[in-house]
């Protein structure tokens, strides 16, 4: 196998790992930066995955080539609509944010399992057949190597994720919004005292990690499962808190950590037909995101610290 | 209204709104509510076979929920007690397996092994926490993993040749009892249950009668209060840690040795020690509340069993009804307003 065909295989598997773990940990970053801590991102994209299998095989024949997109866009308001309990939860009344997650995790699986059932009367739904396809992107794919690499036998989400990352970078550092979204993270009090309503920017920003959450899910499920059971989503949700710590809480970090963790997922599973990893286990790949992010928190490879008033609710007049 | 009635009536309500939730979901998706709970009961309760499955569930669920208890005990959130429990359950199928021993050695081995896996693998995020300040959640949620793949790797190398499982474990190791199946209509119950009981005892009395268990109270109230008393707060992080690891790791212990024999290669987690933080928080950390929600949560998974076949409701019912009840108790600063406001109403009149 040459260089060429290796890196063609290479890139092409890692984007088509990367590119939900890159919607899940933007959403993430919503959330955290806001200050509420998100660990039921694994939940959000259990029902994302979830709306969009079962919106695909109901509409298919309805909505054609276009379903698995529309199919996104349900699991977008589904995610949403969960979220929007873990914001009600942890900031209106309170919740320890973390149990809230914790809720929203078996919430999500428990439902989702119960309304396969509900719908199938079986345990795991049918195949999809409109699922998203590899193609070759017009244009950038007729660069000579580049092209080759990066625009052929790939999809087309990989690269809506890379661009609504820039769009999330930008909203969150170049617009009043992002200001205030990390102002509310960073000292929630002092952006109330600028009169900046912190609860509505946690809620706004805990309901967008749903609706990205839900996107990742859809993303998985429509691109590698093609169906749902009970481990469709099995630790990817977890994988992308894991990138956006990774990434230090930034959206571009986190895009870069999601896409290092879907090269090493890609590298577990296709690892084995290549000529000079065949020897190492691929325990290593497997556990390689986890650990590289305890590292990252433990100050190993650049600290990662995490907005100052991220885990506590807002009470207006403590201090 | 005193605080001891309202710290009972949280947990109770949480549980009274989640199985009416969970009856709201069946009424609208047209299932029969009553024929349900019938079959729950009767398959958690309703035959001396249903009864000693339930206890073998119950186990377990104390151990896990004494682990996630005795860490929020010192303010930390142990996330971490599934892998603890994957590791645990590792480490005493070895030692069951590897070993050749008398009984009274062997089995006693092989329940300590787990309980130092555990114990080892909760002193990670203990002493990253105590030296380093990261945030003990996210460190044991990335041990999860870490822990289930290599327990996964280990299996498929060290203890097997490529086999999806262990070896079973010599009998010398078995916490298996003739005389509990034959009194449970051989049902699955083993010794575990009087382990997870002795736990129990040794939790309330590390936590009320020992100076550790004050001091480690201390730290959960305030750590600069207990610096300032003169305190060692990162050795009673990292203890804390090591101690609630051992409990998770005494309840993988409890699954290898007792229930299942083995351990099996995994896809994905057992949910016990996930469902561990549920019995801690209805439980309210404290040693009895975590038997009495253990019982709860354990008698639900064994009943739920019965509603495909009674009632022809998905299992996963249950399930949905434990996370209410998780969401329920977590927000239970809802619940206090609402008695509050109830009490203060009676107050006027």
């Amino acid at each position: 196998m040459d260089i060429m065909n290796l890196l063609i295989i290479i890139v092409s598997s890692t984007m088509l790992w990367a590119a939900p773990l890159i919607f899940t940990a933007l959403g993430g970053t919503f959330s955290e930066r806001s200050g509420v801590v998100n660990i039921g991102l694994e939940g959000l994209m259990v029902i994302g995955a979830f709306t969009a299998i079962v919106f695909n095989l109901t509409f298919a024949d309805t909505f054609g080539d276009l379903t698995p997109w529309i199919s996104l866009l349900a699991a977008m308001v589904v995610g949403a609509l969960l979220s929007a309990l873990h914001a009600v939860a942890s900031i209106t009344f309170r919740a320890d944010q973390v149990v809230s997650g914790v809720a929203i995790n078996l919430l999500a699986l428990g439902l989702s399992l119960f309304l396969v059932k509900f719908i199938y009367g079986k345990g795991q739904t049918d195949a999809i057949q409109k699922s998203f396809h590899k193609v070759d992107i017009p244009f950038l794919s007729d660069i000579p190597v580049i092209g080759e690499i990066f625009f052929s036998n790939t999809y087309y989400t990989s690269f809506v994720a890379i661009i609504v990352a820039f769009i999330v970078w930008y909203v969150i550092f170049k617009t009043p919004f992002g200001l205030r979204l990390r102002a509310v993270g960073e000292h929630p009090m002092a952006a109330d005292t600028m009169g900046i309503n912190v609860t509505k920017i946690r809620y706004i920003a805990v309901i967008l990690s749903g609706a990205l959450g839900g996107i990742g899910g859809g993303v998985y499920a429509q691109s590698i499962t093609s169906d749902f059971s009970h481990a469709t989503i099995s630790g990817q949700g977890f994988m992308a808190l894991a990138a956006m710590i990774f990434g230090k809480w930034h959206p571009l970090g986190a895009m870069g950590a999601a896409l290092f963790f879907g090269f090493a997922q890609s590298l577990s599973i296709i690892g084995s037909s290549l000529p000079f990893l065949e020897n190492i286990p691929n325990f290593y790949l497997l556990i390689a995101p986890y650990v590289l992010t305890i590292l990252a928190l433990t100050g190993f490879i650049g600290r990662a610290d995490a907005p100052k008033a991220l885990g506590a609710p807002y009470i207006k007049g403590n201090r | 209204m005193s605080n001891r009635f309202k710290n009972l009536i949280v947990p109770v309500l949480a549980v009274v709104l989640g199985m009416l939730v969970g009856t709201i979901i069946m009424l609208v998706t047209g299932y029969d509510a009553g024929a349900a709970f019938v079959a729950l009961i009767e398959g958690a309760f309703g035959d001396i076979y249903y009864i000693g499955e339930t206890i073998r569930q119950v186990t377990p669920y104390i151990l896990a929920g004494l682990a996630v208890g005795f860490a929020f005990k010192t303010g930390l959130f142990n996330i971490g007690v599934e892998g603890q429990l994957i590791v645990g359950w590792l480490a005493s199928v070895w030692v069951g397996v590897a070993f050749d021993l008398p009984k009274i050695i062997h089995l006693p081995l092989a329940v300590l092994a787990g309980a130092a896996a555990g114990a080892l693998w909760a002193f990670i995020p203990g002493f990253l926490k105590a030296r380093f300040r990261v945030h003990e959640v996210i460190v044991t949620i990335m041990l999860n993993y870490v822990a289930l793949h290599l327990s996964n790797y280990l299996i498929r190398t060290v203890l097997s040749d490529k086999s999806d499982r262990t070896p079973n474990i010599h009998d010398t190791a078995s916490l298996r009892s003739p005389f509990l199946e034959g009194l449970t209509d051989y049902s699955r119950l083993h010794w575990g249950i009087v382990i997870a009981l002795i736990c129990v005892f040794i939790m309330w009395f590390i936590l009320q009668k020992t100076t550790l268990g004050y001091e480690l109270k201390a730290v959960g109230f305030n750590q600069h209060a207990s610096e300032y008393a003169g305190m060692n707060v990162r050795k009673n992080i990292i203890l804390s840690m090591v101690i609630s690891g051992a409990f998770a790791g005494l309840a993988g212990a409890m699954e290898g040795l007792g229930t299942f024999g083995y351990s099996p290669v995994r896809g994905g987690f057992t949910g016990v020690g996930f469902d561990g933080i549920a019995v801690a928080l209805l439980g309210g950390s404290a040693p009895i509340g975590i038997v009495l929600a253990a019982l709860l949560f354990g008698s639900l998974k064994v009943g739920a069993l019965n509603m495909p076949l009674e009632a022809g409701v998905p299992n996963e019912l249950v399930d949905i009804i434990i996370a209410l009840i998780v969401f329920f108790v977590g927000a239970s600063y809802m619940i206090r307003i609402f008695i509050e406001r109830l009490s203060k109403k009676k107050g006027v009149k």
